[in-house]
């Protein structure tokens, strides 16, 4: 529903799509930046710059198919295991919660958390190397001890929004849980 | 609090009737399994679920009723809401789907009898697939302990109320009931002619196997090999244990007993595909050994490749006599010690040579054991690399025992040069006043052996670098046994072809987006990640990989105690 101009911590622009099903379910969707063209460029020349520098010196055919080879490997590699599209978060009161991370490729890697295990969702300060980051996360139960906090779960990992973003996702977040 | 109802995809199109089930009170939800079709007579229905609860142990129960918009049967619709009052639990699921509207509604009629407001809101109706959440079992993160447990999840208990539910799904339309039911079988049932013929060709091939099998282990725990030498050397034989291995796998693969429980199951796929796997190869390997004769060709080469072992001794050991690597030798020691292992070796080529004439035919038999397995042959390989540098391995132990003694006396000897001793009783070093002979002794002996020390450790470092050696090559043996023994492949091949069956978690959907009507989610399962099946269904077997960290074992080295690379673990107390 809204869209407006969000950034990751890095500066990157993003977007997120809040979608209320209903009163007691919502997803959130946050879609990274596309992969840059001068990037992708960039590396395979490079790459193949050196794979002809070697093949100049040492005269071995070989060398400059196994440089094509390694390039289409590696970009359907990084597409299909690194590069995540969007990310998003399905909370279905009483029910649970969903996380979905969507590569390039179209793999969608999914992990759901039960309603009874989630003690609540916050959103939380981190040092990331030189910096402090706002991140956001589910609490989860401890097994043996259920007032205590045993887990926590960060969500959008790979994106990283910034604190406007999760402040909108956080708040009907809590909207959805109080429901519950 | 909002109700959560999980309804089956197969009765999506089913006429109208009334709706089985289970009621799930702790979790404010309800599993629909089925749906009775008219005609019916109610006692018939009560009848038939009493059947069903004595049989499945589960708490069935009318949950509601299920109408499909068809003209000229509001009649039937107001009959069924007023069946509400003869089943008389729980509260009362109403559901309907309307003629021209995709996706269906509900309402819920609460026990105490008021009827509530139209609440959508309070509803999500989630649609599961009944086949597959019938077969599949979550495998949840603390571990597969099934029984009661105090606080059981949602979903195990939807899974286990569907997967406890067989009997009801047996029932098909073309049955002579007293009325019909809808569910994932109703339109016949579903079974393999292959599963059923080798499940009953299975009872006479387990029968044999396990005849034999008590022939196997009586003849193991017969006196003669009970006695000690024998045992001592079939625990030292990787054959004999990996044959024992063998054996108690294939007797908990051929048990009569029903399996019931899955990991049980899993576990004889495994084994099962693991022997087939194994005597698959084996087999392969015969037939390249055996072609063109090559198994004479190798034992032709073996005793010249034992001959020039010895030899390359021979020579280091006269390097070592020398001025190895230009370092200056105590010449005494070092023709002791050179002309002792170089006298070694001379008596192990003399036996090599005693039994040059029987390889060919022991190598031969010996190569018919691949038949087993290519496990078998693999640990038979070894044996053999073992006993061709047994005198590696005397060198090794006779080097680390000399190392080992020198480095303790020294130590000792050196608390002693400083006026100190090791307190046996309170564990640590204490001031000690010695007389004059002792410390003169002390420090003669001291400084003996402190110079006569380069000489040990040379001869040490370099029978332990060969020992070493002779461990990574017979090591990379065992880790292909290894791998072959616990390689779960029944259950990485179920994960490639029914991944429903092994089941992570589940996942959820959104199916429609209708602001006045309840929320539809339809339910898929996740299936376990290839490393998970790894963890969950590796195959036990006897060898523990070394416990000593790397740190561990330089110590080892360092002081010289002997370093013995795998332990295998006993399971039977001898």
């Amino acid at each position: 529903m809204s869209d407006e101009a969000f950034s990751d911590i890095n500066g990157n622009r993003i977007s997120l799509d809040c979608q209320r099903h209903s009163d007691i379910c919502g997803e959130f969707t946050v879609s990274s930046p596309k992969l840059s063209f001068l990037k992708v460029t960039g590396c395979t020349c490079a790459l193949w710059l050196c794979a002809y520098t070697i093949f100049f010196f040492t005269e071995v055919t070989e060398v400059l198919s196994v440089a094509i080879m390694l390039s289409l490997v590696g970009m359907m590699g990084h597409l299909h295991f690194l590069k995540i599209d969007h990310e998003s978060l399905l909370v279905i009161g009483s029910l649970g919660i969903q996380m979905t991370a969507s590569y390039a490729s179209g793999r969608e890697s999914i992990t759901f958390i039960e309603m009874t295990k989630v003690k609540d969702v916050v959103i939380n300060e981190a040092i990331y190397m030189q910096r402090v980051i706002y991140y956001l996360c589910i609490l989860l139960k401890e097994p043996l001890h259920p007032n205590e906090v045993g887990d926590v779960v960060p969500v959008f990992q790979s994106c990283k929004p910034r604190l406007n973003c999760l402040i909108e996702i956080y708040k009907q977040c809590q909207e959805i849980l109080a429901q519950s | 609090m909002v109700l959560k109802i999980f309804f089956p995809q197969c009765c999506v199109q089913a006429e109208s009737g009334l709706l089985i089930g289970r009621w799930l009170p702790k979790h404010n939800s309800a599993v629909v399994l089925a749906v009775v079709h008219f005609p019916f007579i109610p006692c018939q229905v009560k009848q038939y679920l009493c059947q069903l609860k004595n049989l499945i142990k589960l708490e069935l129960a009318i949950v509601g009723s299920w109408s499909k918009a068809v003209k000229g049967q509001e009649k039937q619709d107001s009959f069924l809401e007023d069946l509400c009052t003869i089943f008389p639990q729980g509260d009362w699921l109403q559901m309907y789907s309307e003629k021209g509207k995709r996706g269906f509604d509900c309402r819920v009629i609460p026990r105490n009898g008021t009827k509530t407001m139209n609440n959508d809101k309070n509803v999500v109706i989630i649609h599961y697939d009944q086949r597959k959440v019938m077969l599949s079992q979550l495998h949840p993160e603390d571990g597969l302990v099934l029984g009661s447990r105090t606080n059981v999840s949602e979903l195990t208990m939807v899974f286990q109320t569907v997967s406890q539910s067989q009997e009801l799904f047996h029932s098909d339309k073309y049955d002579e009931g007293p009325f019909k039911v809808t569910h994932w079988q109703s339109e016949g049932r579903e079974a393999s002619i292959i599963i059923e013929l080798c499940k009953q060709a299975s009872v006479p091939v387990c029968f044999v196997i396990n005849c034999f099998l008590t022939v196997w282990f009586w003849m193991c725990k017969s006196r003669i090999l009970n006695l000690w030498p024998a045992r001592f050397v079939s625990s030292k034989l990787s054959t004999c244990v990996q044959l024992n291995h063998r054996a108690e796998q294939l007797q908990i693969m051929s048990s009569p007993r029903k399996t019931s429980e899955h990991l049980e199951f899993m576990r004889k796929g495994n084994i099962f595909l693991s022997f087939l796997i194994d005597l698959a190869l084996g087999l392969l390997l015969i037939s390249w050994l055996y072609r063109e004769n090559r198994i004479a060709r190798l034992a032709d080469m073996l005793v010249p490749a034992a001959d020039r072992v010895a030899e390359e001794l021979q020579q280091l050991l006269q390097w070592l006599m020398g001025a190895p690597a230009g370092l200056k030798m105590n010449r005494a020691l070092d023709q002791v010690l050179g002309r002792f292992f170089l006298y070694h070796i001379h008596l192990w080529i003399s036996y090599i040579h005693l039994m040059s004439p029987f390889i060919g035919m022991i190598l031969w038999y010996l190569g018919l054991s691949a038949c087993l397995g290519l496990t078998i042959a693999l640990s038979v390989f070894s044996d053999i690399v073992a006993l061709l540098t047994f005198h590696i391995y005397c060198f090794y132990v006779y080097g680390a025992r000399l190392y080992c003694l020198k480095i303790y006396g020294l130590s000792s000897l050196w608390r002693l040069f400083r006026g100190k001793k090791w307190n046996v009783l309170r564990q640590r070093v204490d001031s000690c006043s010695y007389d004059l002979d002792q410390l003169f002794i002390g420090t003669l002996l001291f400084t003996i052996l402190l110079f006569l020390l380069p000489t040990t450790v040379l001869y040490y470092l370099v029978f332990t670098l060969l020992r070493l050696l002779v461990v990574l090559f017979q090591g990379l043996f065992h880790l292909c046994m290894d791998l072959i023994n616990s390689f779960p492949l029944f259950a990485v091949g179920m994960r490639i072809f029914r991944p429903y069956r092994l089941a992570a978690g589940v996942k959820f959907r959104i199916l429609q987006n209708d602001k006045e009507r309840p929320l539809h989610l339809l339910m898929e399962i996740n299936p376990l990640t290839f490393s998970a099946v790894l963890k969950w269904y590796r195959i036990p077997t006897y060898s523990c990989y070394p416990k000593d960290s790397w740190g561990a074992l330089c110590k080892k080295l360092f002081i010289g105690e002997l370093i013995y690379p795998w332990k295998t673990k006993h399971t039977k107390t001898d």
